[in-house]
């Protein structure tokens, strides 16, 4: 694996930066070198700290006409080089849709950073939701996947910022930071490493670039300008990118390898982090901000004697199943509290194995408080 | 000449994929004369070329028949990928070759908004005026009146002026050619491939197939009669002079600002 340390832009050591910005930078200190994207609240810091700092390293910064060419100029910058990202919130997200298909169809790595807010639609734009957690995965058509994670923190922002660009790049996949408005407005502490592990892409010459001989293998990633006379096209291709519109074979095999080289390898994807969960009888499932008010409630469980704990999601999407169903295994029951009817919900339902999986759903616009899940903690109990 | 330009070409690629008549095969060979042309002059060199396509018969032109690094994209947002490209990567030379659906209908705001930019790209839209490949629906270029698939009794609207667009926009070359004069659009390709800045071409292309067969012009010899009938070369002091209805001025109408 091509991997090699970096050092941030950011001299090590504390900052009190808003999650916006943390993302930002660690989106530079992995190696980003072109911002494509549209103004959207609440995302809108990300572009301005990026339109700032990109120049700084003789990166490119775009901001483009609409979502639709934002997403399109960071496939067509990947493809000539450079790390590429955009970030947008839920209508923005719905105009990227298609070529977030095109992305993963044709293995170019990408981040998106999603800072949700509340939905559908136009919504409350300045308000924090959590109802995009089946769009990043399943909003445009065919079957594919994508990397996804929930951070929970200004640190968060800016590290997993950092992996899910590692992981587009080792992959060749479409990598989600699957933030929050709270999050990304949060000012916090944040410790700024003074080195981070970065992947940078693999390129073995010679090698077909859209194909591989297993059936879970990530092709070599070249780019425009090496003579590799590349073909690339959204179109089912062979191996070597001609357009193979009726092939059967061709068809079936492109589309099973894009999906297996992330599901092959969920168990090294996932991540997540437990709380008391030694002990539990009721494990609370939950990610993103509001793990936080999720681990105050189960403190406050505890001090009362109730025999609570927090399994805290950080990877989303591919879905982690094996940790719930561990628990599960234990006759637990589960309460999952979310920022929309229940997107998660189901996900542990799937895993748990028949267990109880309760659901504390918000979608007014507010994070959920520590006080609504102790409550909901008493009353399933 | 036309073996020396076969190094261009993908040997793997054997068949045209375009329909007897159409106007895109003469197309694919002009780009490739004009880059040669220049090639020649020392002033470009094929390896630093990136094509980029949407979707469409036109998009077919350099992907995956150019033996290069080409970009086959999504329905209209050819310009946008480019405009990536090029930003990762200034020293590409980034040529767009796409469809008037393409570029003018999904795309058209990519289109005017990268004129307006002044991103350094070069935009050749081949315009058969409808669309061929899903089967001669109307166009934002079909004619006034012409039935159409979803015009059966005719096209109500009338047809955008492309080059007036795309100057309007404040793009640094515009040029209308037709494959009836290829001598011409070598010209005008190779002066938009060496204009800095946004260069768009303009090139009507016959589709027999889906035009022409609606207005009874249905062989590839009687819609190159019918286009050569219809455009006037442009004469900047006689801009309008002669043009029947539904003609099309052929030339340059900006040169460089």
């Amino acid at each position: 694996m091509p991997s090699r340390t970096a050092q941030p832009l950011l001299p090590p050591g504390p900052r009190y930066l808003s999650g916006n910005e943390a993302a930002a930078e660690g989106a530079l200190a992995a190696g980003c070198r072109l911002y494509a994207g549209y103004p959207i609240t609440p995302s809108s810091e990300i572009m301005e700290r990026m339109a700032a700092r990109l120049p700084e390293v003789k990166g490119a910064f775009l901001q483009m006409e609409d979502e639709i060419a934002s997403i399109s100029a960071v496939v067509g910058g990947s493809w000539s080089g450079s790390k590429s990202m955009t970030a947008t919130s839920g209508p923005g997200l719905s105009l990227m849709q298609e070529c977030l298909g095109y992305a993963a169809f044709t293995e170019t790595p990408l981040v998106l950073i999603d800072v949700q807010r509340a939905g559908p639609c136009t919504g409350q734009a300045t308000k924090v939701g959590g109802g995009d957690i089946m769009a990043v995965k399943y909003g445009s058509h065919g079957d594919y996947q994508v990397v996804a994670f929930s951070p929970w923190s200004v640190a968060e922002m800016f590290s997993l910022t950092v992996d899910a660009f590692n992981w587009s790049e080792r992959l060749r996949v479409p990598a989600f930071l699957l933030a929050e408005e709270a999050t990304g407005h949060l000012r916090e502490r944040v410790d700024i490493p003074a080195t981070v592990e970065i992947y940078e892409r693999d390129y073995r010459p010679g090698e077909a670039p859209f194909g591989h001989p297993e059936t879970d293998g990530v092709p070599s990633m070249p780019r425009f300008g090496q003579g590799e006379n590349l073909m690339v096209t959204g179109s089912t291709h062979d191996d070597w990118g001609y357009r193979k519109t009726e092939d059967p074979v061709v068809q079936d095999r492109l589309v099973r390898r894009i999906n297996q080289k992330v599901l092959s390898r969920t168990d090294e994807l996932c991540r997540y982090e437990g709380y008391e969960l030694d002990d539990a009888e009721l494990v609370v499932v939950a990610y993103g901000f509001t793990a936080r008010a999720a681990l105050r409630a189960v403190r406050l469980a505890r001090a009362q004697g109730v025999k609570a704990g927090l399994l805290r999601l950080i990877t989303i999407w591919p879905f982690c199943s094996r940790p719930l169903a561990e628990l599960a295994a234990r006759g637990v029951s589960f309460l999952a509290p979310e920022m929309n009817l229940g997107q998660v919900a189901g996900l542990v339902r799937q895993a748990a194995q028949g267990r109880p999986v309760h659901e504390l759903t918000q979608v007014n616009g507010r994070s959920i408080a520590p006080q609504a899940i102790l409550q909901k903690i008493g009353e399933v109990l | 000449m036309a073996r020396a330009l076969e190094k261009y070409l993908r040997p793997q690629v054997k068949a045209t994929p375009f329909c007897p008549g159409c106007g895109h095969g003469v197309l694919l060979g002009l780009i490739l004369r004009a880059i040669e042309g220049l090639e020649q002059e020392g002033r470009l060199a094929w390896s630093e070329m990136l094509f980029v396509s949407g979707i469409g018969c036109a998009a077919w032109i350099p992907s995956p028949n150019f033996k290069a690094d080409t970009l086959h994209t999504l329905h209209g947002r050819a310009v946008a990928f480019a405009v990536g490209a090029k930003a990762a990567n200034p020293a590409l030379k980034v040529m767009v070759v796409s469809g008037d659906g393409d570029l003018a209908s999904i795309g058209g705001n990519h289109l005017i908004q990268a004129a307006r930019r002044g991103n350094d790209l070069t935009v050749v839209c081949a315009n058969n005026q409808i669309y061929g490949m899903t089967g001669g629906q109307v166009a934002p270029t079909t004619p006034v009146n012409l039935p159409t698939a979803t015009t059966p009794g005719g096209n109500p609207y009338r047809p955008f002026d492309l080059c007036e667009l795309v100057a309007a926009a404040g793009a640094s070359y515009v040029a209308r050619g037709s494959v009836t004069r290829p001598y011409d659009l070598i010209d005008y390709l190779g002066r938009g491939l060496t204009t800095p800045g946004f260069s768009f071409i303009e090139v009507l292309s016959p589709c027999p197939t889906q035009f022409g067969r609606r207005q009874r012009l249905d062989s590839a010899a009687a819609m190159f009669d019918h286009l050569r009938a219809t455009c006037r070369h442009y004469v900047e002091t006689e801009p309008e002079a002669e043009l029947p209805a539904g003609g099309f001025l052929l030339g340059e109408f900006v040169h460089g600002r």
